[in-house]
C-alpha cells in the first residue's frame, strides 16, 4: 500500500469534495454549454478584438490600481492624522459597494453632467467622456486601488518593528529606506496583487457593460453575456468561455511564477512606528497622495448618497421583498463560502486548484450550464433547447447564478417555480421572463438616477446593431415594461437589475469573497 | 557620561523616571520584573520613545531631541537585527553607509568585522542561513562596525543554549574592552548580569534605580526584584 504524506482527514475528503464541486460548477456547466451548442463555428475578427480589449483593460487597470496604490499606502502607514482610521476603514467600501452604484456614483462625478465635466465647462474646457476604455479602466481603478492599497497595508504590518527602527538607528531615509524596507514588500506583496486585480478585471462583466459596451469596449465576460442573452449563441459563448478560462489559467500560472516566498521573519508586532520621510517633499507627497486617493474614493461615494438619499422615502414597496432576498442570498453565499474555503483549505493542496477555478468562470455560461443541465434532468422533454428557450435562458442565469457563485448550495423557491412553468409550458417562456422580472423585480421604473447611465442618444443605432447582427433579436421575449428603446447596455443592464441583480455583481461579490476567505486562511500553497 | 535627568519618558498611563548616572565604560545590566519598562528605557535612550520631561545628556551634551541616527548608540534586538533579503556583508555595511556604495577599504573593515566575530566566510550567506547564534554575532560585528561609544544590548541572547549565551556574553565583553564602549545590557537572567556586568541598575514601580553594585544588589535584593528572582536565584 503507497504511503501517504499525510492521512486522510474527514475535513480534507470534504475539502476534496468542495474542489469537486466546484470544478463540477465552473468546468461542468461549461461542458454542458458546448455540448449544447452541438456545432462550432470558430471565433471571428469581433471576438479576437474582444480578447484584445480585456486584455488590455485589465493589464491597464492592475498597472494603475498598483501604481497609484503604493505612494497611498506609504503615506497611510507613516502619517497619523484626524480621519485616518475612517479613511482606511473606507478603503473597504468600494470592495462591498454593488458594482453598479459605485459605477452610478463615478458618473455622477465623471458622466456627462457630472461635476467634472461641470467644473471643466466652467473654465472653458472641453467636456470628457467617461465611456470607452478609459471609463473601465477608472472604475476598475476605483474598485481596485482600495485592494491593493489594504495589501499593502497588510505588508507593512507585517514588517518587524525591530526593522523600523533599526532603519532609523542606521539613518536610513529616502532612498535607503525605499531599498531596505519598501522594496522587499513591494516585491512580496506587488505581484499577487496585481495578479488578483488582473484576473479581477479579465471577467469584468458590470463596469464593461455599464461604462463600456459596444464593439470596441466589451470584454469577454460581456461579450459571453450579449452571445447568450441577444443571439442565443451557445458555441459562441462556450468557446469564449473556454477562452477566459485559458486566459485566466496563464495570468494565474504567470503570477504565482512572480509571487516570490516571504522573505521577512515575523517579529514582534508593536504596531507600525516609523521615523522616516521627515523631509517637508515626503509630508507634502503623502499629503497628495492621501487627499487624491480620498477624493477619488470618496466623492464619487457622496455624490451617490446626495442624490439617492432624498429618494429613499419614495422606493416602492417592492424593494422590501427585493432586500430580504438579498439578505439571505448573501448570507447564504457567506456561509457556503466559508465552509467550502475552509474544508478547501484543509484538503492536499492539490486540490485548492480549484479555489481558483470560480475567477476564471463565466458566470453567464455557469447560469445557462446549470440551467440546461437541470432542464435536462428534471425535465427531459425539453432537454434540447429551441428558439423559444431564448427566454428560459434569459431568465435562467439570473436565477441560477447568485447560488452558483455562492457554491450552488442555496434553495430558493423560486428556481423550482421558475422551473416548472418552463417545463410544462414552453411558449410560456416569455412569460415567465416578463414575470419573473416583475416577480423579482424592483425594476427599474423608475430608474432611480434617471439619465444617470445616459448612452441613450445612441439607443437606437445600439438596437439597430443589435437587429442587424441577430435579426430575430427584433423579436427578443418583451422584459417586461423595457422595449423603450433603451440603448443595449441599458436594456441589458435593466433586465438583470429587473430580475433581482444583475447577474455578474453578485458572482463578482461571491467569487471576491472566496478568494478572499481562501487568502485570509492562508494562501494556498500553490506549487 | 550617560546622564538621565529627571528623565520622565514612556507611553501616557505606563510613564516611568529615570535620574541617574552611568560612567563612561562602564558595563550595566538592566534587571526587573517582566514589563517593567527595561526594553522602554532602552528605546527612550536611543529615541524610539518619546521623552516627556528631562534630558539624556551624554558626555555632557543634550541629546535629548536628536534623531536616532544621529544618537552615540548601537541597539540590539533580541531578534530581526538583520535585513532578510540583504546578505551578512551588506548587512554589516550599513552600519558604515546606509546606501552600502561602500569603498574597498570599508569592505575591508566589514571583512575584519566578520573574522572578529568568528564569521569568516560567511559574508555571501543570507540571515536565513545562519544559525541562531551566528546571527547574533554579525548583529554585533555591525555595533563593532558603527562604534558608537553607547551600546545597548536589549536581550539580544535570549533565544540562545547557556553554552552559546557564555560564549556571546564573552565576545561582547571584548568588544568593549576593546572599544572602550559603556554597555547598557537587559537580562532576565542574573548569571548573565554577574557575568559580565559589574553594575546594574534595577528597572521597578515605573522608576530606574541609579546603579549598584551587580553582586550587592543581586545578594540583597529589595523586595520586588526578590519576588521576581525566586528564592534560589536571590541568595545563593
Amino acid at each position: 500500500m503507497a504511503r501517504r504524506t499525510q492521512p486522510l482527514t474527514p475535513a480534507a475528503l470534504v475539502g476534496a469534495g468542495v474542489a469537486t464541486a466546484l470544478a463540477a460548477l465552473t468546468l461542468g456547466s461549461l461542458t454542458a454549454v458546448a455540448w449544447a451548442a452541438r456545432e462550432t463555428t470558430g471565433l471571428g475578427a469581433e471576438d479576437w478584438a474582444v480578447l484584445r480589449f480585456t486584455v488590455t483593460q485589465a493589464v491597464l487597470s492592475a498597472a494603475l490600481s498598483c501604481a497609484l496604490a503604493v505612494p497611498l499606502a506609504r503615506a497611510l502607514s507613516r502619517r497619523r492624522f484626524a480621519g485616518r482610521g475612517l479613511l482606511i476603514t473606507l478603503l473597504g467600501a468600494p470592495f462591498i459597494l454593488p458594482v453598479i452604484v459605485a459605477v452610478l456614483g463615478l458618473v455622477a462625478v465623471f458622466g456627462r453632467a457630472g461635476l467634472v465635466n461641470v467644473a471643466l465647462q466652467a473654465i472653458g474646457l472641453p467636456v470628457v467622456t467617461v465611456y470607452g476604455l478609459h471609463g473601465v479602466v477608472l472604475a476598475h481603478v476605483f474598485f481596485n486601488l482600495p485592494l491593493v492599497t489594504r495589501l499593502l497595508l497588510q505588508g507593512w504590518q507585517a514588517v518587524p518593528a525591530e526593522h523600523f527602527r533599526l532603519a532609523a538607528s542606521l539613518g536610513c531615509d529616502g532612498l535607503d529606506f525605499a531599498r531596505l524596507i519598501e522594496r522587499p514588500i513591494l516585491r512580496r506583496v506587488l505581484p499577487g496583487a496585481f495578479a488578483t486585480v488582473f484576473l479581477l478585471c479579465l471577467t469584468s462583466f458590470a463596469v464593461a457593460l455599464t461604462l463600456g459596451g459596444g464593439p470596441r469596449a466589451t470584454t469577454v465576460e460581456l461579450a459571453i453575456y450579449q452571445a447568450i442573452r441577444f443571439d442565443f449563441d451557445l458555441s459562441r459563448a462556450a468557446q469564449l468561455a473556454a477562452l477566459q478560462f485559458a486566459l485566466c489559467a496563464i495570468a494565474g500560472t504567470l503570477a504565482m511564477a512572480l509571487g516570490g516566498a516571504p522573505t521577512t521573519a515575523a517579529g514582534l508586532d508593536r504596531g507600525v512606528e516609523r521615523w522616516d520621510g521627515t523631509t517637508p517633499l515626503a509630508r507634502l507627497l503623502d499629503a497628495l497622495a492621501v487627499c487624491l486617493a480620498a477624493g477619488f474614493l470618496i466623492v464619487p461615494m457622496v455624490a451617490l448618497a446626495a442624490r439617492g438619499l432624498p429618494g429613499l422615502g419614495s422606493l416602492p414597496p417592492a424593494i422590501w421583498p427585493a432586500v430580504l432576498r438579498s439578505l439571505l442570498i448573501a448570507l447564504a453565499a457567506a456561509l457556503l463560502a466559508t465552509a467550502g474555503a475552509l474544508a478547501l483549505s484543509s484538503a492536499e493542496r492539490y486540490w485548492q486548484f480549484a479555489a481558483y477555478l470560480p475567477l476564471a468562470a463565466s458566470p453567464m455560461v455557469m447560469g445557462t450550464g446549470l440551467f440546461l443541465v437541470l432542464n435536462a434532468v428534471v425535465f427531459a422533454d425539453t432537454a434540447r433547447p429551441s428558439r423559444d428557450g431564448a427566454g428560459q435562458c434569459c431568465a435562467g442565469p439570473a436565477i441560477c447564478v447568485p447560488r452558483a457563485g455562492a457554491g450552488a448550495g442555496g434553495n430558493r423557491g423560486d428556481l423550482g417555480a421558475a422551473g416548472r412553468p418552463a417545463g410544462s409550458d414552453r411558449r410560456g417562456a416569455a412569460a415567465l421572463s416578463a414575470s419573473a422580472a416583475s416577480q423579482a423585480g424592483i425594476g427599474l421604473q423608475p430608474w432611480p438616477f434617471g439619465g444617470a447611465v445616459d448612452g441613450r442618444s445612441g439607443r437606437d443605432r445600439a438596437l439597430r446593431r443589435t437587429r442587424k447582427r441577430n435579426p430575430s433579436a427584433a423579436d427578443l421575449p418583451p422584459d417586461g415594461r423595457l422595449p423603450d428603446g433603451r440603448s443595449r447596455r441599458g436594456r441589458a443592464l435593466a433586465s438583470g437589475a429587473q430580475s433581482g441583480s444583475v447577474p455578474g455583481i453578485r458572482l463578482l461579490g461571491a467569487r471576491r469573497c472566496f478568494v478572499l476567505t481562501i487568502s485570509s486562511l492562508g494562501r494556498p500553497a500553490l506549487p | 557620561m550617560l546622564r538621565l535627568d529627571h528623565l520622565e519618558f514612556g507611553p501616557p498611563g505606563f510613564a516611568m523616571t529615570a535620574d541617574l548616572s552611568i560612567a563612561g565604560g562602564a558595563r550595566v545590566a538592566v534587571i526587573g520584573p517582566s514589563g517593567a519598562g527595561k526594553s522602554t528605557l532602552l528605546a527612550a535612550i536611543a529615541g524610539f520613545v518619546p521623552v516627556t520631561s528631562g534630558r539624556i545628556l551624554w558626555q555632557g551634551d543634550d541629546i535629548t531631541d536628536l534623531a536616532p541616527a544621529r544618537r552615540p548608540v548601537s541597539l540590539l534586538f533580541q531578534d530581526n537585527n538583520l535585513f532578510p533579503h540583504l546578505s551578512v556583508a551588506q548587512n554589516l555595511g550599513l552600519g558604515i553607509r546606509p546606501d552600502l556604495r561602500l569603498t574597498a577599504e570599508d569592505r575591508d573593515r566589514v571583512g575584519r568585522a566578520l573574522a572578529d566575530t568568528g564569521l569568516d566566510g560567511l559574508g555571501e550567506r543570507r540571515p536565513a542561513q545562519l544559525s541562531g547564534g551566528q546571527q547574533s554575532r554579525a548583529a554585533l560585528a555591525r555595533a563593532l562596525l558603527r562604534d558608537r561609544p553607547l551600546l545597548m544590548l536589549d536581550e539580544p541572547f535570549a533565544a540562545l543554549g547557556p553554552a552559546l549565551k557564555t560564549e556571546m556574553l564573552d565576545l561582547v565583553a571584548r568588544i568593549c574592552d576593546r572599544t572602550g564602549a559603556t554597555l547598557l545590557m537587559v537580562s532576565h537572567d542574573p548569571e548573565d548580569a554577574r557575568r559580565i556586568a559589574p553594575d546594574s541598575v534595577l528597572v521597578a514601580g515605573g522608576k530606574v534605580h541609579p546603579p549598584r553594585k551587580t553582586a550587592d544588589l543581586l545578594d540583597n535584593p529589595p523586595p520586588v526584584l526578590a519576588a521576581y528572582l525566586g528564592k534560589e536565584n536571590g541568595r545563593p
